[in-house]
């Protein structure tokens, strides 16, 4: 045996590796997600399991043709990525939107936002986001309307059939309605983001209407009006606590952007009550904690270092705070996401964490510095 | 605050913890008087620094430790005989390293008998001066055996110019697989600590400390029980994390400070030596004995007995892996050290040099590669990297050739421990970029060297005949001066012999001439 032939070709150490891979992460932060959609899948019954299946198989079929076109080996498509920001999208939907708003709004976000800027890994904006922001701009109506909770095999639930209608044929809710008991006077409603931009705007004090309507409980359990899969904050908070323990995301963008958002709703209704609802509200409702764990640590588009990350988890917060608190959106997650995404490549550029033997800015460390930082 | 800090907390930055795979190895005694191989290929150039000079001819017959090729160059380290035979050729022989390049070989035959050369006891070396004992361990041609194969007297030499507050033994040993230094400090632990007293003679430090981690409690017994016996020198036991036997990073662990970025560790008052060349450095200053042979580990799925083997240099590894009982089906890779940060070796042919501190014949389940895909940016790599770079940054920017920004994020500082390509879910072959990169840099200034050398010849060459044309100058200048002096001097011999007249006359009128004196001092 004079020369061996290796299997593989020549490279560079390691010649080992902790058997990560980018399909296994997709399938943990997948798995993550399970219970609060399931919650949201219960809840809202058969006309949400069929809008989200729709919104999955679009999500992959879209990545395949986008695959195909770039060229690129279909295996790709188990990477798991496509199927994960499907995933994510169809959560951050109202549960009974009609089958194009899933399906459409995904494929524009995955050909838009990720595959013209090159594919995986390239793209500036988190597509689910870019996805949602461009729908609900296109389609306000459909974007904000919102059903009560009706969980499968519920006295109000609609069978699959009935489901059909309402996801394909934009069946009215109304005829549905018909078929409800008397005492049941609205099925649909604001969202309760929107309830309170509504009550502000009448004048009304949003500290006491609160402390007289919003069910906070049922909020943080999840049984109240939202989001396909964004209701349970219990839930989510579960699946995004897994994530940390299980080292697929840091701590950093969740604990910021969280922070941010409470010292921010906390302060604002300590210094003025009647306008601003308190951090609690702000935690449980709308997509605070989805975006906190599931969006803003899309890895694509947030920041690197950890500093990085705290900064753009703040920045999220404080966005996510001034659009609830003064946009023309109830809810602003998403814009809040897409602006710090833009300002992640400067980030990134300008906050590294600090090289060994160096200062942060980069210079090389002298001995008497040194006693400091260690 | 204020006082130098001496202790660390043990811990370093990133890191990671593969799987260690040392069992197969460490409860094994080191294999020693393996037979000799047929031929012994010793190359001269063992060490970092320029090739030792041959100092024998085919034909020559030699000793077992007698000098055959000697240190030449400003780092370079001497070579002696590993056993008694004829040299039959010098010439290139390829080498343990992925080029596969050549370099310069005497082959030995051995003669069987393994005769030593002989070597007059040598005095106790702790009554020695150090800089005595310096030359010795050069005389022994003994390097630095945990990789850096930097010639150990040049390193103690430069540790006797600073103020070394602590002297560190590096027994880490983080890379999977390896146990050679384990094994060396279970059955050596006394040589070891001999070893380190010697270089903290030499070196004259303030603190002497053996680091070893954790998973390797039986060494931790040895040397714990070894440096008992002799007081002062301390055991500190490090976490098992990986890359802790890099040198920053133990320095890091062991007393809290960090290597200011392109500095040496004497700067800040430590240096840190291998278990293996205390031992080694002992063997040269106890027994007067030359480094001959190393022990490395020979471990991996496709070898048949897993061990540590007590190696002449010079023995190729396919000898080494036939005395562990031969290969077990093809190997996905053979390296030549660890699988982190080990090199892929070109052939079985290439021989052990000072540096091997394994050879590995990795099944594919245990190199786990695959092909890469694209960066989905998770910063695990950042998270892993021990010096706080953005290895993410690096690659994509060696990778598009933009050099500059590559060290922006920290390529400069890469030590090229894997630890960010070992966590990659991608399997982005990090490291083969920064390699690429700092090959690239290297050439860059290497070039940019050479053509500051050719400017300066160019410079050098119109400078000097700038100068001719100013010296022609300043002759003709001088000659014309000189014919306007002769004629000022005639002037002034005249006009003085009318002053002289005239003086007998006006005494005061000759104040004129110092001030004359002053105009022509400040000329030159
Ligand atoms: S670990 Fe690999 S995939 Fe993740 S950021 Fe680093 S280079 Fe990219
Ligand atoms: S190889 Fe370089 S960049 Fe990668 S972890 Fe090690 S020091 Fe950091």
């Amino acid at each position: 045996m004079n020369s061996i032939t290796h299997e593989l070709p020549l490279r560079a150490a390691p010649h080992a590796h902790d058997r990560s891979s980018v399909d296994r992460i997709m399938l943990k932060v997948c798995l993550a997600l399970s219970p609060a959609t399931a919650y949201g899948l219960y809840l809202f019954g058969w006309p949400a399991i069929i809008l989200f299946v729709v919104t999955l198989l679009a999500a992959v079929a879209t990545e395949a043709l986008c695959l195909r076109l770039a060229g690129l080996p279909l295996q790709r498509l188990l990477d798991g990525s496509a199927l994960l920001t499907g995933w994510l999208y169809a959560a951050t939907l109202p549960p009974w939107a009609p089958w194009w708003i899933g399906a459409g709004g995904v494929a524009f976000g995955l050909i838009v936002g990720k595959h013209l800027y090159g594919g995986i890994g390239q793209n500036l904006f988190n597509p689910a986001m870019l996805a949602r922001v461009a729908v609900l701009i296109s389609f306000p109506v459909q974007l904000t309307t919102w059903v009560n909770p009706m969980p499968l095999g519920s006295e109000l639930a609609p069978g699959f059939v009935d489901a059909l209608a309402i996801i394909f044929a934009n069946a009215d809710y109304a005829a549905h309605l018909s078929a409800a008991p008397s005492g049941v006077d609205a099925m649909t409603g604001a969202s309760w983001l929107g309830a309170s931009k509504v009550a502000v705007g009448a004048g009304t004090d949003v500290g006491q209407w609160l402390a007289a309507d919003f069910p906070l409980t049922a909020a943080f359990s999840g049984h109240i009006r939202g989001s396909l899969g964004e209701t349970s904050a219990l839930l989510i908070l579960v699946g995004g606590l897994w994530l940390i323990w299980a080292r697929v995301i840091s701590w950093h963008i969740p604990a910021s952007m969280l922070g941010m958002l409470s010292l921010c709703a906390w302060l604002a209704s300590h210094f003025n009550g009647h306008l601003f609802p308190g951090p609690l509200f702000q935690l449980t409702t709308g997509a605070a904690m989805l975006g906190a764990f599931f969006i803003a640590t899309d890895y694509v588009t947030s920041p690197a270092s950890a500093t990085g990350k705290l900064l753009f988890g703040a920045g999220c917060g404080l966005l996510l705070f001034t659009i609830r608190s003064w946009g023309s959106f109830p809810e602003g997650v998403a814009f809040a996401v897409l602006f710090m995404n833009a300002l992640t490549p400067l980030i990134d550029r300008f906050i590294k964490p600090r090289a060994y033997g160096r200062t942060l800015g980069g210079k090389t460390l002298k001995h008497s510095d040194m006693r400091k930082i260690v | 605050m204020f006082a130098p800090r001496l202790f660390g907390s043990g811990k370093i930055r990133g890191g990671v913890h593969p799987d260690g795979r040392k069992d197969a190895t460490s409860d094994r005694p080191i294999l020693t008087n393996l037979p000799l191989p047929s031929r012994l290929y010793v190359p001269l150039n063992q060490h970092s620094g320029d090739d030792a000079l041959p100092l024998v001819r085919p034909g020559d017959r030699v000793l077992k430790g007698q000098l055959i090729g000697k240190a030449s160059g400003r780092v370079s380290a001497s070579i002696h005989a590993p056993t008694s035979g004829t040299v039959l050729a010098i010439e290139a022989v390829t080498m343990p390293h992925p080029s596969g390049l050549p370099a310069m070989a005497v082959i030995i035959e051995p003669d069987g008998d393994d005769r030593w050369i002989e070597i007059p006891t040598p005095p106790d070396p702790f009554s020695l001066d150090p800089d005595v004992l310096a030359s010795k361990v050069e005389e022994a041609g003994v390097v630095g055996m945990g990789g850096a194969i930097f010639p150990a007297a040049i390193k103690l030499r430069q540790g006797r110019r600073f103020e070394i507050q602590t002297l560190i033994i590096n027994g880490s040993e983080c890379e999977p697989f390896l146990t050679t230094d384990d094994r060396l400090m279970q059955e050596r632990a006394d040589e070891i600590v001999e070893g380190t007293r010697l270089i903290r003679k030499i070196i004259e430090a303030y603190r002497a400390v053996i680091a070893i981690e954790d998973n390797k409690p039986a060494a931790i017994a040895a040397i714990q029980a070894a440096a008992n016996k002799v007081g002062a020198i301390e055991v500190m036991v490090v976490p098992a994390h990986y890359p802790m036997g890099s040198a920053k990073q133990l320095i890091q662990a062991v007393t809290g400070l960090e290597v200011p970025a392109g500095k040496r560790s004497n700067d800040i008052g430590v240096l840190v030596h291998n278990v293996a060349t205390a031992w080694a450095i002992q063997q040269a200053l106890v027994y007067g004995k030359p480094l001959l042979s190393r022990v490395t580990t020979v471990a991996g799925a496709c070898v048949a007995q897993p061990q540590n083997v007590e190696v002449l240099f010079g023995t190729p590894i396919e000898h080494v892996f036939k005395v562990c009982g031969g290969l077990t089906g093809v190997p996905a890779r053979l390296l030549m050290g660890g699988p982190m940060m080990g090199q892929i070796l070109p052939s079985l042919d290439v021989p052990i040099i000072k540096g091997s501190s394994g050879v590995l014949a990795l099944s594919k389940a245990e190199v786990n590669a695959h092909t890469s895909s694209p960066c989905i940016r998770c910063a695990r790599c950042v998270d892993a990297c021990p010096m706080g770079l953005v290895p993410l940054e690096m690659a994509r920017n060696s990778r598009a050739d933009k050099l500059d920004a590559a060290q922006e994020f920290g390529l400069r500082d890469c030590i090229l421990c894997g630890s960010c390509a070992y966590v990659c879910p991608s399997h982005i072959p990090l490291v083969q970029y920064f390699e690429y990169a700092k090959g690239e840099l290297a050439d860059r200034r290497s070039s940019q060297q050479k053509q500051e050398y050719t400017k300066g010849l160019i410079d050098a060459r119109k400078e000097r005949l700038e100068q001719e044309r100013l010296a022609k100058e300043a002759a003709k200048a001088a000659k014309e001066a000189a014919k306007a002096a002769k004629d000022a001097a005639r002037a002034a011999a005249k006009a003085e012999k009318e002053a002289a007249q005239a003086k007998t006359q006006h005494p005061e009128s000759t104040t004129t001439s110092p001030a004359d004196n002053c105009v022509r001092e400040e000329q030159p």
